[in-house]
């Protein structure tokens, strides 16, 4: 307001008329709350869309279709020799597996009186998934002496049988299907009926490790899980403390001076830097130079290192610089050394910014694909790796490679396991961004 | 509040704790203190007093080189504590702000317990051999700075939750509790009420029976009401040092004449 304005004599109005002023005024703050209304309105909607067609597609991967049968396991196709030694008995394959399972159900059925029109026996063989032979041997491997006995049996049902206890098979898809016919659905119905085949909790999904292509049924995260918590060790393990020593170096200590500013810069930048050079780089360095193993969670921790580092280093230097000069002039009004400055007195009141910034940055590591692509961690992987710190340089996946990988198999079942992927890692995600809030909540100490 | 009686305190000794010699300060170009001679005596209380901006605060920070914390800023000349030259290149400036203390002028207390406030400088300081020696130099210095009988029974309790009053006596608690030969406090009062800064100042004056204290302020009358000796800066120059009864009864320059009769300032 100029001066003149301020002179002049306002006009005799009544407060109870609004003048066109502030009409104006009025209208123009309504259609901004409306802006931002709808603003946050189309996000909302967006937010909900994407829950509900993920959550849509991937709660079926929490579920699986399993068969319930007792399965005689014959001496003489196991264990030929019969000294049940374990080394021996690894010489019969899947093949001899997979018949004793096809003629238990075959006779199971039979005895359930569920008559098997138009299966044969080979099409009944493929009801059940090719994994469960493998499942079997690995469980008589490991301890022989069930050889012999018969027990009732917990197999995978296969793919087409478990997408049709989900609605993603039906009768009319099952009649333009090589893989599965009409009839074969009709008899999982009447066996589901007879309690032979149910479908419950897939823990599995959760703990087992990825299967191929041809078996969408079997494959489970638990590989890929613990490939993104290795390299989650290994960032936070790097990222924090050398993120959080170069900013408190760069805040508290570092002199301003030209190359003081160009690191800074580079910092900023480098945040900004697409994730897939960050990859170009560990491919360059740390595999084809220092030569660590491919795939392996090492490797990923350390370009994913890299590329929080910055993110780290921002959040603590703001930190930082949010605690108030005047408690760093106490503390060394009082004698203190500059270290002691920091580390008694300002660090802990720069505590929450520093975690937040960290689990913000662990959070963007967990969901990068594109580098750990590069880097090979896209291979396929059914070992788990063995516990730190070992087992870091074993070949893993790693959760969003898993998505990526399993979204481009051909098998119309690796949508639902995509989705179900995607699931876990957004529950990890809330999980940290939970943790982030609580440690919060702990190390703001409102005084 | 507004009585310029100057209150008529013996000086009780005379032996010189700080002299100061040609001191000039640089902020970078800015020429913010200009040639001052000052000596400072043990046992008393100077005040500086001058117009906001004249480097008040500058000359005091120089004092126990809290001045080495801003990048800027460059101190020339020679500053003797007890004979000792403070900016001699063998003195580690941590070493020497335990000697001289220091109380500033937005009450600062850490996000800590009041205990926790207190016992800081003594422990990193190690002057305390156990948690009773401790116990004793935290109720000791409470009392000194006439806070004890408010907080003895919450010492526990956050130091940031006290008032205003007392967040700047536990202050200058914490700063005596460093056993400091010189006690510097740049406006000690200026965020307090009338009745908190009654309060400091008669702590003021008790502390001057173990400190020398230095003590800005850009209130005349406080200079007048707690002070034996009176610095008036103006423009970065000292213009006139004298004891206080001196500066207020008859001042020798004009510009102090001025600034104490209110026409500058
Ligand atoms: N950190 C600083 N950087 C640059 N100039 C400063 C700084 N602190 C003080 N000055 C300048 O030094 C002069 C004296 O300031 P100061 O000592 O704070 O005055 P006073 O305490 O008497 O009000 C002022 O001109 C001020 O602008
Ligand atoms: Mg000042």
């Amino acid at each position: 307001m100029t001066d003149a304005a301020a002179n002049t004599p306002r006009k005799k109005s009544s407060i109870y008329a609004t003048d066109a002023n502030t009409k104006k005024r009025n209208a123009r703050e309504a259609r901004f709350r409306a802006f931002g209304l709808t603003a946050i309105g189309i996000g909302i909607a967006a937010l909900v869309f994407l829950v509900v067609s993920i959550v849509g597609n991937g709660y079926n991967a929490f579920r699986q279709t399993y068969i319930t049968i007792p399965v005689e396991l014959a001496e003489q196709r196991l264990d030929p020799a019969g000294n049940r030694d374990p080394a021996e008995m690894a010489r019969v394959t899947t093949f001899g597996y997979a018949p004793l399972l096809a003629q238990a159900l075959q006779q199971h059925l039979q005895a359930e009186g569920i008559p098997m029109d138009g299966v044969n026996p080979r099409d009944l063989m493929a009801m059940i998934s090719q994994e469960a032979p493998a499942q079997v041997r690995a469980m008589v491997l490991a301890n022989p002496e069930i050889v012999g006995q018969t027990i009732t049996l917990e197999m995978l049902a296969g793919g087409r049988i478990d997408g049709y206890f989900k609605n993603r098979v039906t009768l009319e898809s099952a009649e333009r299907d090589s893989n599965v016919s009409p009839a074969q659905l009709m008899l999982a119905e009447a066996m589901a009926a007879a309690g032979i085949i149910d479908t419950r909790f897939n823990w599995r999904f959760i703990t087992g490790p990825d299967a191929s292509g041809q078996r969408p049924e079997a494959a489970g995260l638990g590989v890929a899980i613990l490939g993104s918590l290795y390299m989650m060790l290994v960032v936070l393990v790097l990222a924090l403390p050398i993120g959080v020593a170069a900013s408190i170096y760069l805040e508290e200590f570092a002199p301003q001076n030209r190359f003081t500013d160009i690191i800074e810069v580079n910092i900023s930048n480098l945040a900004a830097v697409p994730s897939i050079v960050f990859g170009i780089l560990g491919l360059a360095i740390f595999i084809n130079f220092a030569g660590l193993p491919q795939s392996a969670p090492i490797v990923g921790g350390l370009v994913l290192t890299l590329m929080t580092l910055p993110t780290i280093i921002i959040a603590t230097r703001a930190a930082l610089r949010a605690v108030p000069p005047s408690i760093r002039d106490a503390a060394l009004g009082l004698g203190a050394s500059k270290m002691q400055a920091v580390f008694h007195h300002v660090l802990p009141l720069a505590m929450p910014g520093i975690l937040t910034g960290t689990i913000i940055g662990l959070a963007q590591a967990l969901g990068e694909t594109a580098p750990l692509l590069l880097i090979g961690m896209v291979a396929f992987v059914r070992e788990f790796p063995d516990a730190p710190p070992e087992g870091l340089f074993d070949p893993t996946s790693a959760l969003p490679v898993q998505v990526f990988n399993w979204t481009q198999r051909s098998d119309p079942a690796f949508v639902e396991r995509a989705s179900g992927a995607t699931i876990v890692l957004l529950v990890f995600l809330v999980c940290m961004n939970l943790l982030a809030v609580m440690l919060r909540r702990r190390f703001e100490r409102r005084w | 509040m507004n009585d310029m009686r100057v209150v008529d305190r013996a000086v009780d000794a005379q032996d010189l704790k700080i002299d100061a010699k040609n001191v000039d300060v640089f902020y970078g170009t800015t020429h913010a203190i200009k040639g001052v001679n000052v000596e400072i005596q043990d046992k008393t209380v100077t005040a500086f007093i001058g117009p906001s901006g004249c480097g008040k605060s500058t000359f005091l920070r120089c004092l126990n080189r809290m001045n080495d914390t801003i990048d800027i800023c460059r101190v020339t000349g020679d500053i003797r504590l007890e004979g000792e030259d403070i900016y001699h290149a063998k003195v580690d400036p941590v070493q020497l702000r335990a000697k001289v203390g220091m109380v500033f002028q937005k009450p600062n207390p850490f996000p800590k317990s009041i205990y926790d406030n207190v016992a800081y400088g003594p422990r990193i300081h190690g002057l305390a051999g156990n948690k009773a020696d401790l116990d004793e130099i935290v109720e000791k210095s409470l009392k000194r700075a006439a806070l004890w009988n408010e907080v003895k029974d919450r010492l526990d309790a956050p130091g940031t939750g006290l008032s205003g009053g007392q967040q700047q006596r536990l202050c200058i608690a914490r700063a005596v509790a460093t056993g400091p030969e010189v006690l510097l406090m740049d406006e000690p009062c200026s965020a307090l009420d009338p009745i908190a800064t009654a309060q400091v100042e008669e702590l003021i004056d008790e502390l001057r029976s173990r400190f020398s204290v230095v003590i800005v302020t850009h209130s005349m009358q406080q200079a007048a009401r707690v002070s034996q000796k009176t610095a008036f800066f103006h423009l970065g120059e000292l213009v006139e040092y004298d004891d206080t009864t001196q500066i207020f009864t008859n001042p020798k320059d004009p510009r102090t004449e001025s600034y104490i009769t209110g026409r500058i300032g």
